[in-house]
């Protein structure tokens, strides 16, 4: 495997905010454990897309932000909203389509987002947000508010067109944006290397913006990449592209398991799982004396606990009433407007 | 009062609106440049982070005004023609218009999308004279379609502080029209429909830019052939004011619909369905519709003008509308 910039092996972390990392971590991995689970038990319709072995990517990006920063989310979306500090009992709520979920049962996993915190929707629509997330960064701009907007993608939507406008947008501006090319190889069965020439993070050059590759499994690394990314961004220097190479375990969707897919290999998968973003921070954590073996398995125990309280409420809260299907389309609603689909 | 042309009410709209409310911003190409006069002066007033041209990225800029309106805006998006919310597309229907509901709430987008110079203008042939506001109905935009200067001011002034997403039709061929507009800040809601002429044996519903031209249809009638011709303008499409139109059509009974958008699945197919859903027993003839054909614009001018909907079928239509009687 090969990675344009080596691991950072910088231990200048506080040991709090080193857990807090790994905390961020596990509670992906678990929840995207039980939503394969609840898939299965068909206690979520639809489709789900896991984040898993994605984890050091969101956990490194959102380590560098604060609440009130803000980030476009994809339909791989479940660790952004995560790693802001989303409620897990909430999220599971949206899954199972309940009145608690974040959207009140009207998103599901492709659409799950808490603009409380900052997540300014998930896009089942490849590349659909990176100009949303320039637009909340104008507005950062112009209000001098010393906020930041992130905008996250796949490998995928390095070849959609509104990326690209949305990129130039930011940097003929010097807008507050992060652009974070989470690179997992494929794009469904299709791998990048098919479809793209040159590197993602190459393409921010001709935009005039800097572009950094670095190793998505390794959350220190991405942190780091996303500190220097904010400050530039925090004092009116203007936007970042940071490509980070990373893998998922899961295919494409949950449902992908029953299918016979074969556009990569188990021997690649199990390649990548040696590098597990979570083993690896822990073993380094531990290496650098910022917790011990008890304290992992403290904080596994802490999240697992969670998770389970988080599906506890999300069965417990209510479906919404077939009579407010209608809801939510507008701020200002008129009579008939929105119509229901007979005269009532 | 005094008389300010269309394109000069829009003009007022904005800078008042900007000036009231500093979260209002305007975004789109060329609008420093104001290639035609509606945006004349907002720079100068308002400054580079509200008045913001754009390079030709249509689908960044639409989403860009998404992202404003999500952080706190409620920004204008210009488009330059109508045909380029094409290139929009998925900002806007997949977007905008659904994120709301998506949202469960969470969160107002006040955008108002303007649509300049919409319609034909003759011989801008088939990219440059479409009139798309099916398309963003169906998209369930709130949509409003003015046909006269006052109109304009105040349901842009509505627009802008509508909290939801409003497209506002700029027709071609109202824009040099004269008409009263006061000089205060005022608004016309939403969902409130104009008779724009009283009349008793036909009601005709016209739409924008074709409004004036009904009426003239009506006044020669009334001249030459003595009928009473009723003209309903909604004004605001989506709302609709399904009460002032019932209203009229009850009176009536006999109605033509005038709209310059494709016969299939145009406008005018979706309030005939409403009328005769709604007021059947009302109706003492059938529903005409006077639309544009279902073609794109051919370039030839009298091409164009066998293609757009026209004063003389109008005429046609309410005669035969008129003199209609079931055997
Ligand atoms: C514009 C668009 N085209 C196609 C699709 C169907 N689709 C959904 S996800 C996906 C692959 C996206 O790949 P990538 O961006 O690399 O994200 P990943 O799934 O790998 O996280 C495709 C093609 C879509 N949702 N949007
Ligand atoms: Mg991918």
């Amino acid at each position: 495997m090969e990675h344009k910039i080596e691991a950072s092996t910088s231990n200048i972390m506080p040991a709090q905010f080193a857990r807090s990392l790994y905390y961020d971590m596990a509670r992906i991995r678990q929840f995207e454990n039980r939503v394969v689970t609840l898939v299965d038990d068909n206690e979520i319709a639809g489709v789900c897309h896991e984040y898993s072995g994605q984890e050091a990517v969101a956990v490194g990006i959102c380590g560098a932000l604060t609440t009130s920063d803000i980030v476009t989310s994809t339909h791989r979306g479940h660790g952004h909203t995560l790693a802001k500090g989303g409620d897990v009992g909430r999220m599971f709520a949206e899954l199972l389509a309940r009145t608690g979920g974040y959207n009140k049962g009207r998103g599901g996993s492709m659409h799950i987002a808490d603009v409380g915190i900052g997540i300014f929707g998930a896009n089942g629509i490849v590349g659909a947000g990176a100009p949303i997330a320039c637009g909340a960064a104008h507005k950062f701009k112009a209000a001098r508010e010393n906020r930041v907007a992130v905008s996250f993608f796949g490998d995928g939507a390095i070849n959609q067109g509104v990326l690209h406008e949305a990129m130039n947008l930011a940097a003929i501006w010097d807008l507050p944006v992060i652009f974070v090319c989470e690179n997992n190889q494929y794009a469904i069965s299709t791998p990048l290397k098919e479809v793209t020439i040159l590197d993602p993070y190459v393409r921010a050059q001709s935009y005039g913006m800097p572009g950094v590759c670095v190793d998505g499994m390794d959350v220190e690394a991405v942190y780091h990449a996303a500190l220097t990314a904010t400050e530039r961004a925090r004092t009116g220097k203007g936007p970042t592209f940071i490509e980070c190479q990373t893998y998922r375990y899961f295919g494409h969707y949950t449902g992908e398991r029953h299918m016979k897919m074969n556009y990569r290999s188990q021997e690649e998968v199990d390649r990548w799982k040696l590098r597990d973003p979570i083993k690896i921070w822990a073993a380094r954590m531990m290496e650098s004396g910022l917790c011990a073996q008890e304290d992992i398995e403290a904080i596994d125990a802490e999240v697992n606990i969670e998770i389970d309280r988080g599906v506890e409420f999300a069965r417990s809260s209510p479906p919404p009433n077939p009579a407010e299907a209608l809801d939510c389309m507008y701020a200002v609603p008129y009579p008939n407007t929105p119509a229901w689909g007979v005269e009532p | 009062m005094r008389q300010l042309r269309f394109l000069q009410a829009m003009n007022e709209a904005y800078h008042q609106a900007m000036g009231a409310d500093e979260s209002v911003m305007i975004i789109g190409e060329d609008i420093r440049g104001g290639i035609r006069g509606e945006t004349k002066g907002l720079h100068g007033a308002f400054g580079d982070l509200r008045v913001l041209d754009t390079p030709i990225s249509e689908a960044a800029f639409t989403g860009f005004a998404t992202g404003a309106a999500l952080a706190g805006l409620r920004p204008i998006v210009q488009f330059q023609v109508p045909s380029l919310i094409y290139v929009a597309f998925d900002q806007l229907v997949n977007q905008a218009a659904k994120m709301r509901l998506m949202l469960g709430g969470q969160a107002n987008l006040p955008i108002t999308y303007t649509l300049m110079v919409s319609g034909s203008r003759g011989g801008n042939a088939g990219q440059h004279s479409d009139n798309p506001y099916p398309y963003l109905l169906h998209a369930g935009f709130k949509v409003v379609c003015p046909s006269n200067a006052y109109d304009a001011k105040g349901l842009m002034i509505q627009a802008i502080r509508e909290d939801d997403p409003v497209v506002f039709i700029a027709s071609a061929m109202s824009l040099p029209q004269k008409g009263p507009v006061p000089e205060e800040i005022y608004a016309v809601p939403f969902g409130c429909g104009d008779v724009k002429r009283e009349g008793s044996d036909v009601t005709v519903i016209a739409i924008g830019h074709l409004v004036p031209e009904a009426l003239a249809v009506a006044e020669r009638l009334a001249q030459e052939k003595n009928i009473s011709v009723e003209v309903w303008d909604p004004r605001s499409l989506l709302p609709l004011d399904r009460e002032g139109l019932l209203k009229s059509v009850k009176k009536t009974g006999r109605v033509v619909i005038y709209d310059d958008t494709n016969r299939t699945c145009g406008f005018a197919a979706e309030l005939s369905a409403i009328i005769g859903e709604l007021a059947f027993s009302s109706l003492k003839a059938p529903i005409k519709r006077v639309t544009r054909a279902d073609v794109p614009m051919p370039f030839n001018l009298a091409l164009e003008a066998a293609v757009l909907p026209k004063p003389q079928q109008l005429e046609d239509a309410i005669l035969a509308v008129r003199s209609y009687a079931h055997v």
